[in-house]
């Protein structure tokens, strides 16, 4: 889970999500590239024009925007991929040339330049991107499915190649730029974050983060929007397929923020890292998201106590993958917590735990009873031992004998022991008191049944209850939670008409898109921090 | 989370009994069990009862107001008990004691919950005075409408246009300002809240302030920087159009709308498509015939779209999207357009949209088959029809294909059992060992309902003998299939073929080398087990059964005991059956009947008197309060009846 790098940078977001599984692999018979676009421009009769490196230097910079220009030709690699292809060539040729021009020489980005390449650049990229795979049918499964490519790339890839090496030209002003790299063409470029297409934000991740590096005056803003994305993914659509490159940007910001954070800087991580941890499709992005809360915790130990009880508040309840995703971000937490703050969260945290240990799902038992295996926990459990034991004890000790997977058993077995060890008397005490509480369970179900009881007797004497009463829970309440419902029901049926239907299945991997996504090379592997100006 | 508030009570205080109500609900919210919270939220009404409505009104409301921190979940039930509460705080003139818990519900994150408390706060509206709507619930949509956080801002769009009509003109002035501010909102959020909520809010406004006031929101939104804004515009723009007089459509809402069809966005576009009907509808009831034309003709420059040979340039691909969209709705218009219309000037475009190369808008065709069915008969479509299934149905994207199995059988009925068994016959057959296990289940229920349609004889000349070969498959799956095949066919194929053609398959499949095809026989049979006579059941099934119990596998030991004791029971309950009535002659013929549906009848009903004395806690069923007993009324009647009243007993069961 850990990333590859040490903690100074983001994880890198995947490119092929869906690992190869070694299933059956096809050519689908019609490649159904991503259809974004595009109004064909009329006249795409280019002609070619003199390589830039054997004109007269005078004449450089002319020839320069003529070739901008013409890469402003759109064509079309969807409904007839044959066509112009001549033409087609002409465009690939003049982008490659101007990639290896402005990378290789100084002095070539003058003042005429910056309104030429943003102009090539917006009609090249700036359109509105295709719903996902099917519109009408089941939903897009950003975990599963596949994504669909972008058909016009091999000239896509060429204009954000050229693009990035435009920001990172050693001529490059960013004050002559903003003129032209302003709110409205970040928005755009914002939008572009939905594509399918894996490359594509690879791509766009890089560029924004030079540009939110470079351009000081449009960070809050660019820091503004991208939090609007995220409200629209959590609270409307949960549908978006740029989240985690999004994050990775964030990261790198996070990185950077200066000390003390800035109240604004707290509640993005309260108001929108947390409640991300809701969303259904969360393994998509969830080791961005984790790195970015340890990084908000190691920047400041005080955000301990609202991240994990946000963690807590979000659990998960029914979907035992993600719990498991919880977990490990939980204990990468824990590895950098505090031990004053851990005394803070201690109660509610291990009160999860507990009922995580005590999960039928095997995998989310073994995981949380990994901890006991991680030294600096154990630690802090031993410090604390006289309120964590109480609360573990019953869970632990429930289930060495009643978990049906074995190595469960084991595990149990492994940190009942640990806390024997580490305080003989309390465990003791523990045993004792746990046989008491079995003995008046029944009672206090009785109880309970009781007086809820009681309180249907006096709501039936109330003299004002209205000549048409509310629907009264007759039935016992002991019936009531017997039959209780999956949890999360009630939200989930409201939340329905958004979910089509979802089904897991192996699925048959098309070779054209695993190979296009090998190929596909990273401008760069990690983000670096931006430091945030003072 | 909760403590206590100034009533201080504490849960179990002992001597004040009237405090009791409370101090339970206190301590329920407190367990550490969300469902028990649950439960206990759920149950507020009768807590409410408990107290009577001072009470209520003073400290449940004040309570519920200073603890809600719970988990969403709970919240939800929250927003929506409250909703129904107004008898209970004492009726309309006390039910603004309800809007502080709701205004905070309101403010919330989970969209969930703040949309169930606005639900409410609708809902109660509604019970409020024309007094208290001002002095109580307007200054609460204030303080939504200018919150800090999007959250209330977004909630207050929702109840400008309740409390609209009953207030006087100064606070109806407030509020349009509320509303204009929030409809250029800085957030997105907020404006597509705002824009959502326009054509509502337009329908409460005075005809003059629709003119001065919406029509500048909605054409401001419909020109937002950002599509998902401006989508929603269009959306309000039928409800807009309908309110407005002939002479200032053309004037106040074409522009926006034609503006709005030529959008960049093809989301844009597509709503325009997607409300296509409906705003011809209601523009064609509401305008004259010059603006039909001019309506006509922006939608026929999107039509030609549809069309390929007509302008090739046009068809670039975004416009699928919208071209799919339009598929859907086309379909409609054929209603509308009467036959000789649709045949001159539709046909075309359908038969057109069926060579499309995007499967979106052949299977949004197909889809909708049944309007056009109904004006020219489906005939008409099927020579172009066929290669446009065949297609799809071979489609790479599997949900295609799992698409257009589920119209099959719309479609077999519509073309009829001849024209099936020509051309489609073999693709619902070749989908059975489609590689993807979905595709293959959704087959196996496309199967079971073209038995119901086409009945048990064709099924046995053209299905059945195909399913059952597949049974020697060496790919394991396929041999699966065919058990799945049978659990979904042997009801609607009935005993005879179940008996004689599938049992034996079955049989023979219990020697299967793959353990996962074992427990499947295990399955299918006692799935199939009820529509067999009791005669093969007692000697060819159980047998079988008894040797897959004690098999090497675990599952298939399982699922074999599992199979059996279903048998057992079931014997047992015919045999109970036999007992209870025993001089009741049409039940004793009923339970030794060799008609196992009517035997399983008899099961049914006593089944569920078996689980009605197990609610009331009879711990030993073949003790039990008997049968009799739990029918006095009904001990003479029929059997018939009580058959009813079982049934329905069992009915309610299964919903609770």
């Amino acid at each position: 889970m850990h990333g590859v790098s040490s903690n100074s940078t983001p994880p890198p977001t995947q490119l092929n999500k869906i690992k190869y599984s070694g299933g059956p692999q096809l050519v689908k018979k019609e490649r159904r590239h991503s259809s974004s676009r595009f109004s064909l421009t009329k006249n795409r009769e280019l002609q070619k024009l003199p390589a830039l490196k054997d004109s007269p230097l005078v004449e450089q910079e002319e020839l320069f925007l003529q070739k901008l220009r013409q890469c402003c030709v759109l064509f079309d690699f969807v409904s007839d991929p044959l066509s112009d292809l001549k033409y087609k060539e002409v465009k690939r040729a003049g982008l490659n040339e101007m990639v290896e021009y402005i990378s290789h020489n100084s002095e070539v980005v003058t003042e005429s330049i910056y309104p030429e390449a943003v102009l090539m650049f917006s009609v090249n990229l700036f359109r509105t991107l295709p719903p996902s795979s099917n519109p009408t049918g089941a939903e897009f499964d950003p975990e599963e499915d596949e994504p669909t490519l972008e058909a016009a790339w091999p000239h896509l890839q060429l204009v954000y190649e050229f693009f990035l090496r435009f920001l990172e030209s050693v001529d490059f002003q960013p004050n002559v730029a903003k003129k032209h790299i302003d709110q409205k063409f970040v928005m755009s470029l914002l939008e572009l974050f939905d594509s399918e297409d894996p490359r594509e934000r690879d791509f766009l991740k890089t560029i924004l983060h030079r540009i939110y590096g470079k351009f000081l005056g449009l960070r809050a803003y660019i820091r503004r929007q991208i939090n609007n994305i995220f409200y629209r993914f959590i609270y409307e659509t949960e549908h978006h397929n740029g989240i985690a490159e999004l994050l990775e940007i964030l990261g790198s910001i996070i990185n950077g923020f200066a000390l003390p954070l800035k109240e604004e800087h707290k509640m993005f991580l309260i108001r929108v890292l947390l409640p991300l941890h809701k969303v259904k499709s969360l393994s998509v992005y969830h080791p961005q998201l984790a790195y970015c809360a340890v990084q908000f915790l190691e920047k400041d130990s005080s955000l301990t106590e609202p991240v994990i009880m946000g963690l807590l508040k979000f659990w998960p309840k029914t979907h035992s993958p993600k719990e498991v995703m919880f977990l490990n971000e939980l204990e990468e937490i824990l590895d950098v917590i505090e031990p004053s703050e851990f005394v803070k969260v201690q109660e509610p945290l291990f009160r999860q735990l507990a009922k995580c240990v005590s999960s039928p799902h095997f995998q989310v038992a073994e995981r949380a009873l990994y901890y006991w295996n991680n030294e600096y926990i154990m630690s802090l459990i031993s410090d604390n031992a006289a309120k964590i034991l109480p609360i573990m004890f019953p869970a632990l000790y429930k289930n060495s004998k009643s978990h049906w997977n074995k190595t469960i058993h084991g595990l149990i077995y492994n940190a009942l022991k640990l806390f024997m060890e580490m305080n003989q008397k309390l465990f003791d005490d523990c045993t004792q008191h746990y046989k008491a509480e079995k003995q008046k369970e029944k009672h206090k179900l009785k109880q309970r049944e009781e007086s809820w009881l009681k309180i249907q007797d006096l709501a039936k004497q109330n003299p004002q209850v209205p000549p048409c009463p509310p629907k009264l829970h007759v039935s016992s309440p002991l019936i009531m939670w017997s039959v209780s419902g999956p949890l999360s029901q009630g939200l989930k049926d409201l939340k329905k008409d958004k979910v089509l239907m979802r089904r897991k299945s192996e699925l048959p991997q098309d070779v054209y898109t695993i190979k296009a996504l090998e190929a596909h090379k990273r401008a760069e592997e990690y983000l670096t921090a931006n430091q945030e100006a003072l | 989370c909760c403590c206590c508030n100034e009533v201080g009570c504490k849960p179990g205080a002992d001597g004040d009994d009237s405090l009791y109500p409370i101090a339970v609900l206190i301590d329920e919210l407190r367990n550490e069990d969300v469902q028990l919270r649950l439960n206990s939220i759920k149950k507020l009404s009768t807590i409410a009862l408990a107290l009577g409505v001072e009470r209520t009104r003073t400290e449940l409301l004040p309570f519920l107001t200073d603890t809600i921190y719970d988990e969403d979940e709970v919240l939800l039930a929250l927003a929506e008990q409250l909703g129904n509460f107004t008898m209970l705080v004492g009726g309309p003139e006390y039910v603004h004691c309800l809007l502080p818990p709701l205004e905070s519900l309101a403010t919330v994150e989970e969209t969930v919950v703040r949309d169930k408390a606005v639900e409410s706060l609708r809902k109660i509206s509604q019970e409020h005075s024309p007094v208290d709507l001002e002095v109580h619930f307007e200054p609460l949509v204030k303080r939504l409408a200018s919150g800090d956080w999007f959250t209330s801002r977004t909630s207050a769009c929702g109840l400008f246009s309740v409390c609209y009509p009953r207030v006087s003109s100064t606070v109806k002035a407030e509020i349009r300002q509320h509303f204009r501010t929030l409809c250029s909102d800085d957030t997105p959020m907020v404006r597509r809240a705002a824009a959502s909520k326009l054509g509502e809010f337009a329908k409460v406004l005075e005809l003059d302030y629709v003119k001065s006031d919406i029509i500048s929101l909605f054409t401001a939104l419909a020109s937002d920087e950002q599509d998902s804004v401006r989508l929603l515009a269009v959306e309000a723009c039928v409800s807009i159009a309908t309110l407005l007089p002939q002479e200032d459509l053309e004037s106040l809402v074409m522009p926006t709308l034609r503006q709005a069809a030529e959008d960049k966005s093809w989301r844009v576009r597509y709503m325009v498509a997607d409300k296509f009907s409906e705003t011809f509808v209601s523009l064609q009831i509401s305008l004259c015939f010059n603006c039909i034309h001019s309506v006509l003709t922006i939608w026929l420059s999107d039509l030609c779209l549809l069309c390929p040979v007509s302008e090739q340039e046009l068809v670039s691909d975004t416009n699928q999207h919208v071209k799919s969209a339009l598929a859907s709705v086309i379909m409609g218009l054929s209603t509308i357009l009467g036959k000789d219309n649709t045949i001159e000037h539709l046909l075309p475009l359908f038969l057109a949209q069926l060579k499309d190369e995007c499967p979106e808008v052949r299977l949004n065709i197909i889809s909708n088959l049944d309007c056009v069915n109904e004006v020219i008969g489906i005939r008409q479509l099927s020579q172009s029809l066929l290669p446009a299934i065949v297609e799809l149905a071979e489609d790479a994207k599997w949900r295609v294909r799992l698409a257009i199995i589920e119209y099959m059988p719309l479609l077999a009925g519509q073309l009829g059992v001849e024209f099936f068994d020509e051309k489609l016959n073999t693709l619902c057959m070749a989908w059975l060992i489609d590689h993807v296990y979905a595709i293959r289940e959704a087959a196996t229920c496309n199967l079971m309902k073209l038995v119901e349609k086409f009945g048990a004889e064709w099924a046995q000349n053209t299905i059945v003998p195909k399913v059952l070969g597949m049974a020697n498959d060496p790919n394991y799956l396929h041999r699966m299939t065919t058990l799945f095949c049978i659990n979904a066919l042997s009801e609607a194929c009935g005993q005879d073929i179940t008996t004689k053609q599938m049992l034996p398959v079955v049989l023979k499949m219990s020697n299967d080398q793959v353990a996962n095809v074992r427990f499947n026989v295990a399955k299918s049979l006692q799935k199939i087990g009820p529509v067999l006579d009791s005669n093969a059941l007692q000697t060819e099934v159980k047998p079988v059964l008894e040797k897959l119990a004690t098999d090497t596998d675990m599952d298939v030991k399982y699922f074999a005991q599992e199979a059996i004791s279903d048998a057992n029971v079931e014997q047992r309950l015919v045999q109970q059956a036999a007992f209870i009535f025993p001089a009741d002659q049409t039940c004793c013929s009923l339970a030794g009947s060799q008609d196992r549906s009517e035997q399983r009848n008899t099961v049914v009903s006593i089944t569920a008197c078996n689980l009605m004395n197990s609610r009331i806690a009879c711990t030993n069923p073949s003790q039990t309060v008997s049968f009799p007993n739990f029918f006095q009324p009904d001990l003479h009647a029929p059997v018939h009846s009580l058959f009813s009243a079982a049934t329905q007993i069992e009915f309610d069961q299964t919903n609770e």
